[in-house]
């Protein structure tokens, strides 16, 4: 209970700017979520569906409004509705792996390299650096091609071909203030209480340097979507037959423009810019809210009573000075 | 608040050496420029400890003394192994019957990994920043219990209940109020009795104490030296207690170290030191204590200058550059010019200044330490020796000029030399030993080497 | 050195005031409410005067310190009367104020490192300081200016031009107190200027702060929770203890004899060497956001009675010199007739518990 205060106190001072970026960004990324979630009962049809239960296909190129709310598409008839819906479930399953992965695997070797130093370290920053320095997207790339033999064209092999850009952030962030926090009189004296090297990795650093992790989380989530829209794009990736994916369906909809049907790209456009940024506007007022410097507090206005009042209450002011 | 009675001040019971420190060094390299790491160029060491000899007697409670860049945090920490030594060994002469010992001697400075932390069931800290030494993500319970959990020795219930009794020793009581707080929740006397209980939960025979109640507010400063007295008595503990101010030491300590510059410089019974200090810092230091006394105003003299840099400590006694008292065999060298010509222009006149700075030439040639140095070079050396003859006569007083053998004008300017300087060893001098050539007089040992 | 004869000079005409201080007032906004870290304080300092400013920490002293040069933290107010060499600093629009800083107005910090830049020289900073109140200042002139003040420092001419990491940390401070004094400042707010500096050197720099009236003719506000420094080195002292002055007097006479519980006491925890026996305050520092009703120090007072838990104490001048407002000092010294039996009785307490401890 006093923990649970403890971790919402912060969120409890914030004020303005940084509470209402929190709340909008929390709004978009919920909406997407229940729309991933239910989808099964939100979309009127499957992703690959191309024909009514009784057997008739559904129109091509159809415009928005009767069964279609969004219309259809030009190519195979899909319902844009639908594949906007069931690609809410793609993006969110993706980015959850990967992001997750990233997460556990950039954070500890952040810390344990982070403490330990010496030449492990060394060579880990190397890497790690090395790997950041690379455009994501060729790296995703390289990884989506890789593990699409191993793995195939599903969701599973875009979220781990999404992991390994995104384990430099955490690690060096993570290092950075685990370097830092090492010289903490704390973790000597965890030193001096004869603890060994594990558990003051575990107790006594872990906790400690985490707190921007979160951030970096929602941030990357966000990078994470554009990304894997890029990769369907590009057609590699997700294979249409595995799942709905916004950034296919984009690059299904560039000879749709020409002829003036604008709704297979626009609503899946639509999807991918409402959910990055909602996931960056709650990035940002986590950051806003989390980080102590950053954090505007609410402060509880007052106003000075008059100095008569004060005086008289006081007995000041009888003074020969 | 009426007056505590004083502590008893329990004398150690038998002069056993609980932990001898012989030939102690502990040296750090130093990180230097980026460019002269890049060049893999030297980038020096700060001997941090320098070379001490000392016993630690069981039952008392021995102060070190000293000023930033003493040595006094190192030497602490490296009793209890949490720095690694260069030279020299820390023997500690277990008691017998503890933790079903025989009495066996470890050698901390050569323990490694998991003997060393087993070491810390005997020796432990408390630390100098209440507000930092605790995990800001554990709570009293769990901080003040994980010693326990660490070394085995219990758990669950039993740990509990050892807590509660620690916590309610420190006087964090009832010990349920405290044990589901988090630091941020309690004030610093708190954060620092919560310290304590952790350091003596393991029931450690030794508790080195790093400037324990320095950061502490004056009143209540009081109060943890009391419970640090107390808690002595009671569990029979002995303390290393480290601090630069001399007040609190002279209250708290039955021994005194005063230790500059990694070395100790005077050692002995609290009473004696404080009654009659021997070496010139000790003097100093005591004198510059402010009393809060307006009446009690003595006339000081402060020894100049500051603590010099521990990369290169000035050759001889590493005090001579600011002893008022120094004589010829302190060690005297070029570096001690520089700063006799700064002084002096200190009063000049900024053209006056300027000329006779042309006239000395380089300066930089006085940074290198040694015990010659010429100076003026491309000048007219007897203007030179002139504007040293002047300066010797503004102030002929100034200790500088004893360890002045010759000044001679030569070929390519005048030529300085000092006096062939000494380093001094501890050496008892009545009732306390001194490491200065004044105590006792007439031994002198071997020669320093410069740089 | 001994302390030269302290005290006004018989004809002490206002003109000789360089500060006056009446019901000063500094509030600032929290979360939790407003915290009243400056509550109706009053002073006056005079031309060339140290006045010591002691106290606990969260007291407000820093805060009082700050406030006089309108340094103030975010979403504070400020209220009273402050009028420096004739001026009401209230009132002044802020770039006045801004001007003001530097030039007649002076401070000192804490840590000298934070406050330099690392890449400036030393000749650098002064001339920046130098060039921004005085346009048109020569590269000579400045260079005198800085060496004059320097050599007063004890710096050499020799460092005018290195950096300031090149300095040790007395030497910064000196170097501090010589950027703060270079524009000949009428006053000067020196915050804690020797916590951080060893002993030997906090000597050095006490003395130095000593000497500035005789060589500048500042006038001092020297904060510290050090009573041996005020004591070395000012002339008068005000005692600071929850948002207000509870003591302020000569040197001389609140040492000798301490009117307020509070002072009394905080003289005896204090450890010097000629201390026999331990002695603390028990309790903490009141929260400044809900003091204690009528006297803040009631609750952890030896002498506290009835009266002191009701009504606040009056501002009143001691036989001694000081003056202190305490109703037990009152009674003392046959001030407060009007008080009943019931009010000076002992006040009833709980026993303060380690929980309530600072």
């Amino acid at each position: 209970m006093a923990l649970a205060a403890r971790v919402l106190s912060p969120f409890r001072q914030t004020t303005g700017f940084a509470r209402w970026i929190l709340l909008a960004g929390i709004v978009l990324v919920t909406g997407f979520v229940i729309l991933a979630v239910f989808a099964p009962w939100i979309a009127p049809f499957d992703f690959a569906q191309t024909r009514y239960a009784d057997g008739t296909r559904f129109p091509k190129g159809a415009p928005p409004g009767g069964d279609f709310l969004m219309g259809t598409t030009s190519f195979g008839s899909y319902d844009v509705f639908s594949r906007v819906v069931w690609g809410s479930r793609t993006a969110l399953q993706v980015v959850i792996i990967s992001v997750v992965l990233s997460l556990l695997i950039g954070a500890p070797l952040g810390v344990i390299s982070g403490f330990l130093g010496g030449a492990l370290d060394r060579v880990l920053v190397l890497v790690m650096d090395a790997l950041y320095a690379f455009p994501s997207l060729l790296l995703a790339i390289v990884f989506a091609f890789l593990l699409s033999d191993l793995f195939g064209g599903g969701v599973a092999a875009a979220g781990v071909a999404l992991t390994v850009i995104y384990i430099p952030q955490y690690f060096r962030v993570v290092r950075n203030t685990t370097v830092s926090a090492r010289e903490a009189t704390y973790v000597e004296a965890a030193r001096a209480m004869g603890a060994p090297k594990r558990t003051i990795i575990t107790r006594y650093l872990f906790g400690n340097v985490v707190q921007s992790v979160p951030v970096i989380g929602t941030l990357n989530a966000a990078d994470a979507i554009g990304t894997l829209a890029a990769l369907g794009f590009l057609g590699i990736g997700i294979q249409p037959g595995e799942a709905a994916e916004w950034g296919y369906d984009l690059q299904r909809a560039l000879a749709d423009a020409g002829a003036g049907i604008w709704w297979t790209g626009v609503f899946p456009g639509l999807a991918i810019v409402l959910l990055v940024t909602g996931l960056t506007l709650v990035g940002e007022g986590l950051n806003e809210t989390v980080n102590p410097t950053l954090r505007r507090r609410k402060l509880r206005p007052f106003t000075l009573p008059p100095r008569g009042a004060v005086a008289f209450e006081a007995g000041k002011g009888q003074v020969d000075l | 608040m009426p007056t505590k009675p004083e502590a008893p001040q329990t004398s150690p019971t038998s002069t056993d050496g609980l932990i001898d420190i012989e030939g102690l060094e502990v040296h750090f390299d130093l990180r230097g420029g980026t460019f002269k790491r890049l060049l893999g160029m030297d980038t020096g060491t700060v001997k941090a400890v320098d070379g001490v000899d000392i016993s630690l007697r069981r039952g008392e409670v021995l102060g070190l003394v000293g000023e930033s860049g003493s040595g006094k945090t190192t030497l602490g920490r490296a009793i209890l192994g949490l720095v690694p030594s260069t030279k020299g060994s820390i023997t500690y002469h277990e008691g017998r019957g503890r933790n079903g010992g025989d009495g066996v001697d470890r050698v901390v400075s050569e323990l490694r990994g998991g003997d060393l932390r087993r070491l810390r069931t005997d020796l432990q800290m408390v630390f100098q920043d209440p507000h930092a030494a605790l995990n800001p993500s554990m709570n009293i319970e769990t901080a003040v219990g994980h010693p326990l959990k660490i070394h085995g020795i219990a758990k669950g219930a039993e740990l509990k209940k050892l807590v509660a009794a620690a916590l309610e020793r420190v006087g964090l009581a009832p010990a349920e109020q405290f044990m589901s707080k988090f630091p941020p929740d309690l004030s610093g006397g708190q954060k620092q009795r919560a310290v304590i209980a952790r350091a003596i939960i393991l029931d450690p025979e030794v508790l080195v104490a790093d400037e324990p109640v320095s950061m502490l507010d004056m009143s209540v400063r009081a109060k943890i030296l009391q419970l640090m007295l107390d808690l002595k008595n009671d569990l029979g503990l002995t303390y290393v207690y480290i601090t630069h101010d001399l007040a609190s030491a002279k209250f708290f300590c039955d021994r005194v170290a005063i230790m500059y510059l990694g070395r100790i410089v005077e050692i002995g019974p609290t009473e004696e030191i404080f009654a009659d200090p021997k070496h010139p810092y000790t003097k100093a230091l005591l004198q510059a204590i402010p009393e809060p006394d307006p009446d009690k105003m003595v006339p000081r003299d402060l020894p100049r200058g500051e603590i010099p840099d521990a990369a290169q400590p000035p050759m001889g006694c590493s005090f001579h550059p600011r002893c008022p008292v120094a004589v010829a065999e302190c060690g005297w060298e070029t570096r001690d010019l520089r700063s006799l010509l700064e002084e002096h222009w200190l009063r000049q006149d900024p053209v006056v200044y300027e000329e006779e700075k042309e006239l000395v030439g380089d300066l930089d040639v006085l940074d290198e330490p040694g015990k010659t140095v010429t100076l003026g070079k491309g000048q007219s050396s007897s203007r030179v020796k002139d504007l040293l003859d002047r300066i010797r006569a503004e102030n002929a007083d100034d200790p500088l000029w004893k360890g002045v053998e010759s000044v001679e004008e030569a070929a390519d300017g005048v030529r300085v030399t000092f006096h062939q300087g000494y380093d001094p060893l501890l050496r008892p001098s009545g009732g306390v030993e001194v490491a200065c050539v004044l105590h006792p007089t007439a031994v002198t040992t071997e020669p320093s080497l410069p740089g | 050195m001994t302390i030269e004869e302290t005290g006004p000079s018989p004809a002490n005409t206002s003109s000789d005031l360089v500060l006056s201080v009446r019901d000063l007032r500094v509030w600032y906004g929290t979360e939790r409410g407003a915290v009243r870290a400056v509550d109706g304080v009053s002073f006056d300092l005079r031309k060339g005067e140290i006045l010591g400013l002691v106290g606990e920490s969260g007291c407000g002293k820093s805060t009082l310190g700050r406030g006089l040069l309108g340094l103030l933290p975010t979403g504070a107010a400020i209220d009273g009367e402050l009028s420096f060499l004739g001026e009401d600093l209230l009132a002044m629009p802020k770039k006045e104020m801004f001007a003001k800083r530097g030039v007649e107005l002076g401070m000192i910090f804490q840590e000298p490192l934070t406050r330099l830049n690392p890449l400036m020289r030393i000749s650098e900073h002064f001339s920046e300081t130098l060039r921004q109140h005085e346009k048109g200042i020569s590269k000579e002139e400045i260079e005198r200016r800085s060496l004059e003040v320097l050599s007063v420092m004890g710096i050499p001419p020799t460092r005018f031009r290195s950096y300031p990491h090149e300095f040790s940390g007395g030497m910064r401070q000196r170097l501090m107190i010589a950027l703060a004094l270079v524009l000949r400042p009428a006053f000067v707010v020196a915050d804690e200027p020797t916590t951080a500096l060893d002993v030997l050197v906090e000597a050095q720099i006490i003395r130095i702060l000593h000497d500035l009236r005789r060589d500048f003719e500042t006038s001092l506000l020297l904060i510290t929770h050090n009573l041996g420094i005020i004591a070395e080195a000012c002339d008068r002292v005000a005692v600071m203890y929850a948002g207000e002055i509870v003591e302020i007097g000569d040197a001389r006479d609140v040492f000798r004899d301490p009117q307020h519980p509070y002072t009394r006491e905080l003289l005896r925890s204090t450890i010097s060497l000629s201390t026999t026996g331990l002695n603390f305050i028990p309790g903490a520092p009141p929260d400044l956001v809900d003091p204690p009703p009528a006297c803040r120090f009631h609750p952890r007072c030896p002498d506290a009675m009835n009266i002191c838990a009701t009504r606040h104490p009056v501002q009143r001048q001691m036989p001694s010199g000081s003056r202190a407002e305490c109703w037990a000092a009152d009674l003392r010294h046959g001030y407060a007739d009007d008080l009943t039996d019931e009010d000076t009785r002992p006040l009833a307490r709980e026993e303060i518990s380690i929980a309530d401890e600072a």
